[in-house]
């Protein structure tokens, strides 16, 4: 085959199948693993599809996350300047040591103990869901009525967020994901979610509670600005936190549960083996990835990878997607496999800035798989399988809704 | 696997950023502070019955935090 060697293209985001990535990426992984990239800005990059350099590259501090100067992979919003600047909270794009003091700080509510303790919690929100929708009976759009509502209460209870302002915030966030969005409608989104964060920072001063973001204002003490928190950093916490808590298990819960369906054997064996619920949850992730379209870093100086000369300022792209399908690391990674034994699946990212949430999002995901397939044993897709609408058009992958149905106790004759 | 080795676990405290695999995979021997919610170290010499815990734990840090040293 005659291997297109150092051919820029933009980065392969048509797949063939709702549940494989891009199948380019294998061919890039084959023979051009370190290739040049065409950013839709018009700079042209790298793009890392190996397991090994995904890793390597989110581990080295010899790049950046400053949002500021790389190039994003699609057409998307970038945000205000402001947006991504010292003090503004959003640790995403932050390198230590400003990334350092924000991640020291928060992840103290997020640690497996925390996450842990809150089961009970998460357990009645799953069964109160799935008692809607048995009232409800079928068809049901497993997105609205179970795959969103679960995550969204969690985060809102754990931050300190109304609940009951959910279809405002929801609106603002999911728009905020967008790829190929106008620009007027983009900053109406960010506009309206940084207005109405700073309205409950304001709020959370003048009434605290017991919830994350008053936590973060209580230990103020006046006086070291290393530790105080200014209402701009607590409202860009907010909203990293709102919009990642939102946005990531949701569309893990609604996409591994199309998956699940689609994979009726292995199915089968999670329904008799609920105590495999764990590694289950770890295979989704790797399968899945919905973190679509990797993540970006800047180089800050000269960079060899793979044989490769990064130049310094230069953005590499890391396709966890491609990453998690790699066969130098997974045995027969097509393969849905939900007894896979643990690997290092880079699904919440590698490095610094792996995922916060994550011990939240795996409790999360542990008690709602199983309830919602304990609940409703006959459950399958209300329409063909073509007719699910997938988010090719978002930064999170997943289903924009899921027609479900089931037969009632009384079709069964039971 | 048990092979009968000894083993130590050093941490590199400056590099963890709680990520949280260790006290997942590993609770026997790895903890996270109610502070800041980094590594808190259980048990630097485990026995042998742990060692493929502590093994996974170090493999899947993010940050590289916890380094092994096995001698016979």
């Amino acid at each position: 085959m005659c291997a297109t060697q150092s051919a820029t293209a933009p980065l392969p985001t048509r797949r063939s199948c709702p549940f494989d990535p891009p199948p380019e990426y294998e061919r890039l992984r084959e023979q051009e693993p370190v290739s040049p990239l065409a950013f839709p800005d018009g700079k042209v990059g790298w793009l890392l599809t190996r397991h090994e350099d995904v890793r390597a590259l989110l581990a080295d501090e010899r790049f950046s996350s400053d949002r500021l100067r790389a190039s994003l992979p699609v057409r998307a919003f970038r945000g205000r300047p402001e947006d991504f600047g010292p003090r503004s909270g959003m640790l995403l794009t932050m390198d230590p040591p400003e990334h350092t003091r924000y991640r020291r700080m928060l992840t103290r509510y997020f640690t497996v103990r925390r996450m842990r303790a809150l089961a009970p919690r998460i357990e009645q929100v799953v069964a109160d869901h799935l008692d809607a929708m048995e009232r409800g009976g079928p068809p049901v759009d497993l997105v609205s009525a179970f795959a969103r509502p679960i995550p969204s209460l969690v985060i809102c209870e754990l931050l300190g967020v109304p609940y009951t302002d959910r279809d405002r915030f929801q609106g603002w966030t999911s728009t905020l994901l967008r790829i190929e969005l106008e620009e007027d409608e983009a900053l109406a989104a960010r506009d309206a979610l940084h207005g109405y964060m700073r309205d409950l920072v304001a709020a959370k001063r003048a009434h605290p509670d017991d919830a994350l973001l008053s936590n973060l204002i209580a230990r103020d003490d006046g006086e070291d600005p290393e530790v105080d928190l200014t209402d701009e950093e607590l409202s860009g916490i907010g909203r990293l936190l709102l919009v990642a808590g939102h946005e990531t298990t949701a569309n893990m819960l609604a996409l591994g549960t199309y998956t699940l369906l689609s994979h009726p054997g292995q199915l089968r064996a999670l329904r008799e083996h609920p105590e495999g619920i764990e590694r289950a949850v770890e295979e989704l992730l790797r399968y899945l990835t919905i973190v679509q379209f990797g993540i970006v870093r800047v180089a800050r100086e000269d960079v060899e990878i793979g044989g490769r000369s990064i130049r310094a300022g230069e953005t590499v792209l890391a396709s966890l997607a491609a990453a998690n399908r790699d066969p130098e690391h997974f045995a027969d990674p097509e393969e849905l496999d939900l007894d896979r034994e643990p690997s290092q699946h880079v699904a919440f990212g590698h490095g610094f800035h792996q995922c916060l949430g994550q011990q939240l999002a795996r409790v999360e995901m542990e008690i709602a798989f199983p309830a919602l397939l304990r609940r409703f044993p006959t459950l399958r897709l209300a329409v063909p399988p073509e007719q699910v609408p997938m988010r090719d058009d978002m930064f999170i992958y997943g289903v924009h809704a899921l027609p479900l149905t089931w037969d009632r106790p009384s079709d069964q004759g039971s | 696997m048990n092979t009968g080795k000894t083993m130590r676990i050093r941490i590199d405290h400056d590099r963890c950023r709680g990520a949280g695999q260790c006290a997942l995979n590993a609770p026997e021997l790895f903890d996270q502070s109610e502070d800041d919610g980094t590594v808190v170290l259980l048990d630097d010499e485990p026995p042998p019955e742990l060692h493929d815990s502590a093994r996974l734990a170090a493999a899947l840090c993010p940050n590289a935090v916890i380094s092994i040293v096995e001698d016979s």
